[in-house]
């Protein structure tokens, strides 16, 4: 297969970007569109270009390191799928396939497709734990869960962080990476002890990190790759008029942080 | 750690332009009610009284005005930042954007928030002196059934038997369905309150209620131009 594609390129941080043209051939039907990229790298190695920067790590949909606005969506037209696992067969061949790093301000650009998402890492210290006791191990069904509730706990957990909720958002918000995390939390008898101050924390510091408002599009939830619901956005907001109104109370006291 | 402040949170924003958005759904629809006995087939007389009745509350229908205007501002205040964010949190945006469909919700209503909230700021004071000051202004009144009242019925076949004022009227109530659509299962959401097994309950419940509120109210202006009764003779024939 043949394809014409159109890349950002950005030397660096603060570097004015632009787009770039590069006709690729011989793409098998069967490659991602992430070793599509791997052979125009080759192509532009040879010719002594500096190849186009981007992240991966697993290359099979489970680590989120990938992510690409791939013609206008986030990973991808497919649904339930990452840029690493987009093939190109979904393509037409001899189309103009445009590529674009995720845009949000919170999400700096460092060079070409690699943007910084180490916003999502100081949401997640701001709140998005649990405290154990270090030690040996403990037993592991000391705890109790029924069984429905760690199924639903499970689905919010499935959230492997890779902004593309953020990236498809049309106000760049990050509600719902945040609200997964809250509510896989809120489910479970280990998240109990630092559930108001987890959920006025990380909202906090989404807050102070720029991201946007949701206004509710639900694109986000069309972009994730594991399907993470809306109905955690629904969670999150219970969850932090519950925790605004026992503030007092409770936050404070759990959890020594 | 201190407290964080509830209102100034993007949560918190999102829940005040939700209740304020039901607030003034549940207006509306009171409006609506009201407004739908014009067609009933009596010269006026049946909404007439009803907005009579309205006047007679007195100081009561000035605390309803007051709630209605604070309920009013609190929302475009809320709403308007929610979307401002949008320009700041993308500061540079796609060469391309497209929605990817499945659960995405995305849709022309929900892109066009603001712009049929503004437009909807710009028509309230416009409606608000077209029926309530000028009316006052135009000292119609009326005698039914031995109590002098205000003519409202006659002014609004004189607003409305102006094509162009009608038709106004007409767009600005479509382009209220639209806010609607997204609008009223969006404010749900807001306030937490739908899980994903309500949300498409919700949802097409929005684009019903859309519909009949847009419907409803478009429907008057166009009734009265087309087939209403003549603004110069209808009194003159009673009296
Ligand atoms: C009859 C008048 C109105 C009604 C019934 C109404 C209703 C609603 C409702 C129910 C929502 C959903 C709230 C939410 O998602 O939390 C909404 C959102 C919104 N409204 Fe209104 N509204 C009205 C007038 C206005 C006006 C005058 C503006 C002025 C700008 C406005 C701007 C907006 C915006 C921008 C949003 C979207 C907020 C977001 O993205 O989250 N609305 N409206
Ligand atoms: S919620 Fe989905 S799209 Fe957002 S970071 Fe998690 S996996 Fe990625
Ligand atoms: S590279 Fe790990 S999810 Fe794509």
């Amino acid at each position: 297969m043949k394809f014409n594609i159109k890349v950002w390129r950005q030397a660096g941080p603060n570097a004015k970007g632009g787009f770039k043209s590069y006709a690729v051939d011989g793409i098998l039907p069967e490659m991602s569109l992430l070793e599509m990229l791997d052979v125009l790298n080759e192509q532009l190695t040879k010719q002594g270009e500096e190849p186009v920067a981007f992240d991966s790590d697993c290359r099979e949909g489970i680590c989120g390191t990938c992510g690409l606005v791939v013609n206008g969506m986030a990973h991808g037209s497919r649904l339930k799928c990452t840029t690493c696992e987009l093939r190109m067969r979904h393509f037409e061949d001899g189309a103009t396939v445009t590529i674009e790093p995720f845009r949000a301000k919170s999400f700096p650009i460092i060079k070409d497709l690699v943007v910084d998402r180490s916003a999502f890492d100081r949401i997640i210290a701001a709140g998005g734990y649990i405290s154990v006791n270090a030690g040996s191990a403990p037993d592991a069904n000391a705890v109790l869960v029924p069984k429905d509730i760690a199924e639903k706990a499970m689905d919010s957990a499935a959230c492997i962080g890779c902004g593309a909720c953020v990236a498809a958002c049309p106000n760049a918000s990050a509600s719902l990476f945040v609200s997964a995390k809250i509510t896989q939390f809120a489910l479970l008898p280990q998240g109990q002890a630092e559930r108001e101050r987890r959920a006025l924390r990380m909202v906090e510091q989404m807050d102070k990190e720029g991201f946007g408002n949701c206004s509710n599009h639900a694109e986000c939830e069309a972009a994730c790759p594991k399907g993470i619901s809306i109905g955690n956005i629904a969670t999150m907001r219970r969850e932090y008029m519950r925790a605004a109104a026992r503030y007092e109370e409770r936050a404070e006291a759990a959890g020594a942080g | 750690m201190s407290k964080p402040c509830f209102v100034k949170s993007t949560i918190g924003r999102k829940v005040i332009a939700a209740i304020s958005g039901i607030a003034l759904m549940l207006f509306i629809v009171v409006h609506l009610g009201g407004n739908l006995t014009m067609l009933v087939p009596d010269n006026g007389a049946t909404f007439n009284a009803y907005a009579h009745k309205l006047h007679s509350l007195g100081p009561l229908l000035w605390v309803a005005r007051a709630g209605l205007l604070i309920f009013f501002l609190g929302h475009v205040i809320t709403a308007i930042g929610v979307r401002l964010d949008e320009k700041r949190a993308r500061p540079v945006g796609y060469a391309i954007t497209a929605s990817k469909g499945g659960p995405s919700k995305q849709t022309w209503s929900s892109r066009s928030m603001l712009i049929t909230g503004l437009i909807i700021l710009l028509f309230v004071p416009f409606h608000i002196w077209m029926f309530t000051l000028n009316q006052g202004a135009d000292h119609a009144r009326i005698v039914q059934h031995g109590v002098e009242m205000k003519d409202v019925y006659l002014s609004v076949v004189r607003g409305f038997s102006n094509p162009v004022k009608a038709w106004a009227y007409v767009a600005v109530m479509a382009l209220l369905g639209f806010h609607l659509r997204h609008g009223f299962w969006s404010a749900f959401q807001s306030l937490g309150a739908l899980s994903p097994k309500c949300a498409p309950v919700a949802y097409t419940a929005g684009l019903i209620f859309a519909l009949l509120m847009a419907v409803g109210f478009l429907i008057l202006p166009l009734y009265i131009l087309y087939f209403g009764p003549d603004p110069e003779t209808l009194r003159v024939a009673m009296n």
